[in-house]
């Protein structure tokens, strides 16, 4: 059934921009499968790994700052979105390979010092807007970002579906539970978390270079920010991280209720988002995705009285 | 020549209230293995209190240390009763984890509230001997950052007594070593958690006052100061307040030393590979114990 919905939900986003011509609709729509690419990738590493990246900002930052440079200098943009994540990538590659051997907050202070300092490095060398040229906005399409975010978002959580099934995957979360058993029945922990680190960050990489080629005009530092970081973490901790849909949830249900309440200010979305976030983190680890299984497993319990509920709990 | 070491003792006055952040930081990450990733902004309120502090009632910078050193205590048993507290009877791994989660989302709700109480803006204290200096040879030492020098000295001098010549400072080490011997042996574990945090919140809030004396102060410095003291830490290794302070020093000269000779874009990036170089090199730390 949820596969169903899922073959439902993609028709559905793939024709959107074709059936509906307001382009608010379509914007709103791009920067819920932005955020859902950016939980997602979170995810991968933070709730299947248990590794927290205080630093999702410094992949996004460098996807979007290489994508919009080498395109902006005429390489083709795919190329250019190759790029990009790659360099993700390979960032990746060098604060992850010293950190993750160890256990530990090693990793959390490695990618949060490397997304500080990358910010700070960019907002002095690049300090002046980065503004689109007049000959590109003639000919700027809204269809072909669309599209490419679209890309990212369903690979992304195509990459969760994959390590909730895979070997792979079932490896990190076992990493995730407890290391030393993990080793010991011959799991390569370190192995597991820098690959699916370096996917992740990829995957950051890749939105943040939609991003970069999507954006009419922004401070190359604002990329950098840690409010990406943030919010992909909350994102992911409301829906429920370790789990697919979680971050889908979580991101439709954070970018719906920041158009709500309209948080002009970035101060009072920060203050009400963080509060929630602290909230979510110690009193709801499960997040949202939980909350409609306990809902499930009592209305399945209330439906079939003869059951034992202690047997319904002990599920999933 | 002079000037190279005229940078490198300004680094090294710098650095000195670098290893008293990253104190009050391993405090609290030793004791309560805890990684509290709003200890900047914690510095920035104590900055925010010495401000008021001068600019309301003439309270001389160095002397308010008394108002928030006491003051980011209280702040901190608030902190812990209501947030860090939760996490103490879960497992070593994830309460790490957690904690840095919940003070990464504390940081930008102190952020932000400091924003709505303070605005944006950057503040700092004049002092009547605010650009005095003192010779020392052919070089010149600032008199507000040697002073900050001599404080955050003192401060850990007086954190070593404590710890090793009082009864609560001794519990407090016990824990450190090893919480369910020491609650076995009747040490009251939680007591001494939460003053362990509360005290490593009052050294933010000194902290925050040497800050404010020689550099202006807004609500954005916290992630910074964090990110400073962390790095002191993992460069440090746990379990040497003198050893966290010699770190302190050394990564305010190498920050010195980059931006002199590579550009000041460098003062921040040299932080960065020093923290990875120690990770591949000595993960203990330069003064940890190994293991």
């Amino acid at each position: 059934m949820k596969r169903t919905g899922a073959v439902v939900a993609g028709v559905a986003l793939l024709a959107l921009p074709l059936v509906v011509r307001e382009a608010a609709v379509v914007n709103w729509t791009f920067l819920v499968l932005l955020s859902i690419a950016l939980a997602q990738s979170w995810n991968l590493l933070g709730g299947f790994g248990g590794q927290v990246n205080l630093g999702l900002a410094a992949f996004f930052g460098i996807g979007a700052l290489l994508t919009r440079v080498l395109w902006l200098g005429g390489v083709p943009v795919l190329a250019a979105l190759a790029a990009g994540c790659s360099g993700s990538v390979l960032a990746g590659l060098l604060v992850g390979a010293p950190s993750l051997r160890l256990r530990g907050p090693y990793f959390a202070i490695g990618t949060l010092a490397m997304a500080e300092i990358l910010r700070l490095v960019v907002g002095t060398t690049l300090p002046e807007v980065s503004a689109l040229p007049s000959r590109v906005i003639a000919t700027y399409h809204l269809l072909p970002r669309y599209y490419l975010i679209l890309l990212v978002a369903a690979a992304a959580t195509l990459a969760a579906w994959w390590l909730s099934r895979a070997r792979f995957g079932l490896g990190l979360v076992a990493v995730r539970e407890d290391e030393l058993v993990a080793e010991s029945v011959g799991v390569d922990a370190f192995r597991h978390k820098l690959l699916a680190f370096l996917l992740s960050a990829g995957f950051a990489g890749a939105a943040g270079g939609v991003f970069g080629y999507y954006h009419p005009s922004f401070y190359p530092q604002f990329a950098f920010s840690p409010v990406w970081t943030f919010d992909s973490v909350l994102m992911g901790f409301l829906g429920g991280i370790g789990t697919v849909w979680g971050p889908v949830v979580g991101a439709a249900f954070f970018v719906t209720v920041r158009e709500i309440l309209a948080l002009g200010l970035a101060e009072v979305h920060v203050l009400v988002f963080g509060l929630l976030f602290i909230l979510v983190v110690l009193l709801l680890p499960g997040g949202l995705v939980e909350i409609g299984r306990s809902l499930r497993r009592w209305a399945l319990a209330r439906a079939t009285p003869k059951q034992h509920p202690a047997d319904l709990a002990g599920g999933t | 020549m002079e000037i190279w070491l005229q940078n490198l003792l300004f680094g090294a006055l710098v650095g000195g209230v670098y290893g008293l952040a990253a104190v009050g930081l391993a405090l609290v990450f030793g004791v309560l293995r805890m990684l509290n990733v709003s200890h900047g902004e914690l510095i920035m309120l104590g900055g925010y209190a010495t401000f008021w502090a001068f600019s309301l009632w003439g309270v001389d910078p160095f002397a308010s240390l008394l108002i928030t050193g006491p003051l980011l205590f209280g702040v901190g048993v608030v902190l812990y009763q209501a947030l860090f507290g939760r996490l103490v009877r879960i497992e070593e791994e994830v309460k790490v984890q957690l904690s840095i989660l919940i003070g990464f989302g504390l940081a930008l709700v102190l952020h932000a509230l400091a924003i709505f109480a303070w605005t944006a803006d950057e503040r700092a204290v004049t002092t009547a001997y605010a650009g005095r200096v003192v010779p020392l040879g052919p070089l010149v030492v600032p008199l507000t950052r040697l002073g900050g020098l001599g404080v955050a000295f003192a401060t850990l001098g007086g954190l070593h007594l404590f710890l090793h010549r009082t009864d609560l400072g001794r519990a407090i080490r016990a824990t450190a070593e090893d919480w369910e011997a020491a609650s076995l042996m009747g040490v009251p574990v939680r007591r001494v958690y939460r003053t362990a945090f509360a005290l490593g919140s009052a050294l933010a809030g000194v902290a925050g006052a040497l800050v404010t004396v020689s550099d202006a102060i807004s609500p954005a410095i916290g992630l910074g100061w964090t990110l400073k003291a962390l790095i002191v830490v993992v460069l440090a290794g746990l379990g040497s307040i003198f050893g966290t302070f010699v770190a302190g020093i050394l990564l305010g000269m190498a920050e010195s030393a980059a931006a002199f000779a590579f550009g000041g874009v460098f003062r921040e990036v040299v932080g960065l590979v020093l923290f990875l170089v120690i990770l591949i090199v000595r993960p203990q730390g330069l003064f940890g114990r190994s293991g």
